[in-house]
């Protein structure tokens, strides 16, 4: 038939792929796997944040060798933000390197759901840094999960708590009326039930406002906003709703110093395109943004200057998506560090990264060696407590650039874990889960 | 040759109308069989039976209700992710609430769920025709979307929304395995895809078909069109709930609302087309091309491209050659690989001469 | 009162940003009888090309004349290679094609200008004006002028020219178009060509909105309510549907909404419009469809 000339070539150049990869030498190399998503509505905050996280590697690689004597290596897979893409890289890569793959980390809610058990089997940690099932901090039930420095429950608290630091006091909160703006998916309503807490708690009046994903058109909420009148507005946005929320609120005239929003509602890809009408919305800052760290200038030093960067646009090194990937790099390298402080300076399983991720412990000092003083806050990972953290600091935008406006203020860990145990509680019930003893296990 | 029904008399009524009358027929489907469910389970390793043949046979058994609506009833819907997302909470909700269920029943009852939501939002296609159908079944997806993310009693009040699906355990047997899992599946879409294959042959189906080539002439000679509308979306739409269970069950493991949104109802659209409307084994060619075809097309460029390429530029191109080979497929072959298959099946019989 | 006046207008004028949208769709559809869901991406590509240009440091009417040739070749490209070996394939074909045209326009936008988002800054400040108490915003009225013109510049177009005869020729049987002498690929370049225009002014004014990026694929979910309305082949439905869509989702979310818990803005302007086309079938300005048995 005439088309069987028009299928040689995919054919062939499958073929010849295959006898070029080669086979796989015994080396000794450490395999960190990429699900990234670099095409989609997410692709610019992907691109960013997976450039970041490969050329800290590419750095670690290049200035020293790899760690300790053991050369970093990855893969990237294509995952388009979807939960089905993300299973089928999780089990395209996870046998790959001479260990099995160290730590996924898919930057993903929804992925990240869908493959929890599986990793758990399969003996894998998921480093789910600031998203993710928020209940994984119980380390005692998701011995596989890390969602490190901080999630959604605790930021809230952190956000109220600098909301009332602005007033002047928590005291001052009671009577205020503050709107939680958020994106209709899991994301966006993960905080409701501790903002409605917190309201009890300190007597402000919390109003739920849903903008219907993906959140291009938010108009008839910010009239409803407008009518409402509050004092403070806390925006839980993703991709395109955060310059739209930040357009609706210069429409209908609500100060943007006002709005406050999460870690991922606060990057320069949100602001830009709202121009000046952008400036002086605060959000929440997971590490500081810019490029006068000691790591990102090395970065560009050493890896630029050879040429071998991953950005493609040079302009957003040291943007807040770029240094949370490097931020991601440094605590996934820091994991299988401390984990070859008790396995030995070798290639490691997922099991004994796992460990190495539990027993993270990074202060001031640490931080200073790492070339990131004060990037982010001080971080005790243990059995029980998977987050380690829970503080932020608080960033505002001047028109070009985000500026660090707080201290690190820490989340409410009184309310917080109680529910984060009960959630956990509930899913081990469920999934008939027997939580670990961890006064049981010794380092 | 080997493809010549030379010496094959059929005697009854019964063996002329067997859905394979041809031996070599019978003895390649029960080889097929034979293959899909003892050979591969046991050759095939996780990676494969996780990630590729799970996925695409739950995506078959949704394209197969989507070619119930759309191929033999001529009814264009672009619902079908909302009607698999009703059958995932449903079977999760059924789980839940009554764990005694059998797990083959929940589904079953998960279906039937879902063919009631069908009924109602078939409802409009009394009326409207064509496009205005499309884009009007478009408002039962937005709908349904919104009612499971927002009424937390479909996911039992979670934080996020987000639930985890119950372990799959039939009279004892847990299907936890990737073998196992793969087994419940393949099972369940052989014995619905026959199910559809005699549908079709049946006055049932044969009344769809009436109605999709001119649906006035139908009804004047006598088909109720109303019942038969329904009945195809009713069915149409138990498949795509089955599918959606299965989907959630045994195959991610989670349920959330945003896994069954707009474009996974293009995907199985095009997994009908691309396959062939209206044929059975289409379903199954086109869920096994639009699955597997793009990571074929990531592999190969891994493959083939290493060192310093854009990073990105791969997954861009990717897109722009799975939207370039969509539309040489719909040029080359407007009927769908089924009709390739078709073909080749008739130049098999005439083989080795030309004609 | 003031209140409900303010959401009716602001409903009002974003409905009108969503019939810029559906126009695109309106032109093909008449046309052609092809439902071009690569509309979208079209939109995409357009503003892409645009802000791309415009970020490299070319003059603003450069840029726009720039991406209106882009526009030009990819209708000339379509035609050539998509449109011509499917004509008179069923619809549902050419329907799939116009989706696998959505993912290569896609594709090739992202590949050559990069997944960014970038602002676009357009000149026209986005702050309220205070009419009688009633804020409106300033952008909102320049982008209603603007869909107004374009509108009643394309009415016209179809009905008083020769080339609009012969396109609605076209729209109602291809082979019949051709057999009376119609040259069907360059009416078909045409009009792919003035929808990628309509595109282009779209993605301006939507980009401004919320930064050039990906998400402004989906401002095409957002016109297909306004298609179903006024029907698929009127342009002046797309005005109509357009402003009838926009004022009722916006009150229906902020005085509906609340009762039942918000966020209604995604399906209720398509029920709205199932429930019309359950009156009428064809939409409410569409061509009356006559089925012969």
């Amino acid at each position: 038939m005439r088309m069987h000339k028009r299928w040689w070539w995919p054919g062939a150049a499958l073929l010849a792929g295959l006898i070029w990869s080669g086979p796989a030498l015994a080396q000794n190399e450490q395999f960190i796997p990429m699900p990234s998503y670099r095409q989609g509505p997410y692709a610019a905050g992907g691109t960013s944040i997976y450039g970041g996280f490969i050329d800290y590697l590419t750095l670690l690689n290049m200035r020293d060798g790899g760690l300790n004597g053991v050369k970093l290596t990855w893969e990237e897979c294509e995952t388009e933000y979807k939960p089905d893409r993300g299973v089928e890289c999780y089990e395209r890569l996870k046998g790959k390197g001479p260990t099995g793959a160290s730590v996924f980390n898919f930057l993903s809610t929804g992925i990240t759901y869908a493959v929890i058990a599986k990793a758990t089997q399969d003996k894998i940690p998921l480093l789910t840094m600031a998203y993710g099932r928020t209940d994984a901090a119980d380390g005692r039930v998701f011995p596989y999960v890390f969602p490190m420095l901080t999630h959604y429950w605790s930021l809230n608290t952190d956000i109220v708590r600098f909301i009332g630091q602005r007033e002047g006091g928590m005291d001052k909160l009671k009577g205020k009326k503050i709107v939680h703006l958020y994106l209709g998916v899991a994301y966006g309503k993960e905080p409701n039930a501790i903002f409605q807490k917190q309201a009890e708690k300190y007597g402000f009046e919390a109003k739920l406002v849903e903008v219907p994903a993906p959140g291009t058109e938010q108009q008839a909420q910010w009239l409803e906003i407008r009518q409402y009148k509050p004092d403070w507005v806390i925006l839980t946005g993703f991709g395109v709703m955060t310059p739209a929320s930040l357009k609706g609120a210069a429409r209908v005239g609500f100060p943007m110093d006002h709005i406050v929003g999460n870690f991922w509602s606060g990057s320069e890809e949100d602001v830009e395109p709202v121009g000046d009408a952008a400036k002086g919305y605060i959000s929440a800052a997971l590490n500081p943004p810019g490029k006068d760290i000691k790591v990102i200038q090395e970065i560009e030093r050493v890896v630029y200057g050879a040429g071998k960067g991953n950005m493609v646009n040079k302009a957003r090194i040291g943007s807040v998506f770029y240094n949370r990937g490097v931020l991601t790099g440094i605590m996934t390298v820091e994991g299988i560090r401390v984990a070859q402080g008790k396995f030995g300076k070798k290639p490691l399983t997922g099991e004994q990264v796992r460990w190495g991720l539990e027993n993270i412990k990074i202060d001031d000092a640490r931080l200073a060696q790492l070339g990131a003083p004060g990037f982010i806050q001080p971080l005790r990972v243990s059995c029980a407590d998977h987050e380690g953290g829970g503080a932020v600091k608080f960033q505002q935008w001047d028109g070009t650039h985000w500026k660090i406006i707080s201290d690190w203020i820490q989340a409410d860990k009184a309310l917080v874990r109680p529910m984060i145990e009960e959630s956990a509680m509930k899913y081990a019930k469920e999934n008939n889960i027997t939580p670990r003893d961890c006064s049981k296990e010794r380092s | 040759m080997i493809y010549r029904e030379a010496g094959q008399f059929r005697t009854t009524y019964a063996a002329d109308q067997r859905i394979f009358p041809i031996a070599q027929d019978r003895v390649g489907v029960a080889l097929l069989l034979a293959a899909a469910f003892v050979g591969v389970p046991l050759l095939a390793s996780n990676y494969v039976l996780t990630a590729l043949l799970i996925p695409m046979l739950v995506l078959t058994l949704a394209a197969l209700g989507l070619n119930i609506l759309t191929g033999y009833a001529g009814q264009f819907s672009l619902g079908t992710a909302a009607f698999m997302s009703v059958g995932a909470f449903a079977a999760y909700n059924i789980q839940l609430r009554l764990p005694w269920m059998p797990l083959l029943l929940t589904f079953a009852l998960a279906g039937l769920t879902s063919a009631g939501v069908g009924l109602v939002f078939g409802l409009p296609s009394l009326r409207i025709k064509g496009f205005y159908l499309a884009v009007a079944t478009l408002a039962a997806q937005f709908f349904v979307d919104w009612l499971f993310t927002k009424v937390g009693w479909f996911s039992n009040y979670s934080s996020s929304g987000v639930i985890t699906a119950q372990r799959m355990v039939i009279a004892g047997v847990a299907f936890e395995t990737p073998a196992r899992r793969y087994v419940l599946v393949l099972s369940i879409v052989a014995t619905l895809a026959l199910v559809a294959k005699n549908l079709s042959r049946t006055r049932t189906g044969r009344s769809w078909m009436a109605v999709r080539d001119m649906d006035v002439a139908a009804e004047v000679i006598g088909i109720p069109i109303l019942r038969t509308k329904l009945t195809a979306f009713a069915v149409s739409s138990f498949y795509c709930g089955v599918s959606g269970a299965l989907w959630a069950f045994a195959y991610l493991g989670t349920v959330e609302p945003q896994a069954f949104d707009l474009q996974r109802s293009f995907q199985i659209l095009f997994m009908v087309i691309i396959g062939g409307l209206g044929t059975v084994m289409g379903a199954f060619l086109g869920a096994a091309f639009i699955m597997l075809f793009p990571l074929f097309l990531n592999w190969m460029f891994h493959a083939v491209v290493r060192g310093d390429v854009r990073p990105g530029l791969l997954s861009q191109l990717e897109l722009v050659c799975f939207g370039a080979l969509i539309i040489l497929f719909l040029i080359l072959e407007p009927h769908g690989l089924a009709r390739l298959w078709q073909i080749g099946k008739e130049k098999l019989r005439l083989w080795p001469f030309p004609h | 009162m003031a209140f409900f006046v303010e959401v009716l207008v602001g409903g009002l004028l974003a409905g009108v940003m969503y019939s810029l949208v559906a126009l695109g769709f309106v032109l093909i559809y008449k046309a052609s009888g092809v439902f071009n869901f690569a509309q979208g991406a079209m939109v995409l590509a357009a503003a892409t090309t645009y802000a791309g240009l415009a970020d490299r440091g070319w003059n603003g009417w450069l840029a726009f004349l720039a991406a209106l040739a882009t526009m030009v070749l990819f209708a000339l490209a379509t035609e050539r290679l998509v449109l011509r070996p499917l004509v008179n394939q069923p619809q549902i074909s050419l329907f799939m094609a116009t989706i696998g045209l959505t993912f290569v326009l896609e594709g090739l936008a992202q590949a050559m200008w990069g997944a960014e988002v970038r602002g676009l800054d357009l000149g026209i400040p986005d702050t309220p004006l205070e009419v009688k108490g009633v804020l409106v915003s300033k952008f909102d009225l320049v982008a209603s002028a603007t869909a107004g013109t374009l509108v009643v510049v394309l009415a016209l177009f179809f009905q008083n020219t020769r080339t609009g005869r012969a396109l609605r020729a076209v729209a109602d049987d291809h082979q019949a178009a051709l057999s009376v002498g119609i040259p069907l690929e360059r009416i078909w370049a045409l009009v792919w060509a003035a929808a990628g225009a309509v595109a282009l002014v779209a993605g301006l004014l939507w980009g401004s909105r919320l930064g050039v990026q990906f998400a402004l694929t989906q401002v095409a979910l957002k016109a297909l309510p306004v298609l179903i309305l006024g029907g698929f082949t009127s342009v002046a439905g797309a005005i109509v549907g357009g402003l009838m869509i926009g004022a009722s989702e916006k009150v229906a979310e902020v005085y509906l909404g609340p009762l039942i818990g918000g966020g209604i803005e995604n399906w209720f302007p398509y029920v709205l419009a199932l429930l019309f086309l359950l009156v009428r079938p064809d939409g409410l300005f569409g061509e009356k469809r006559i089925e012969r048995v």
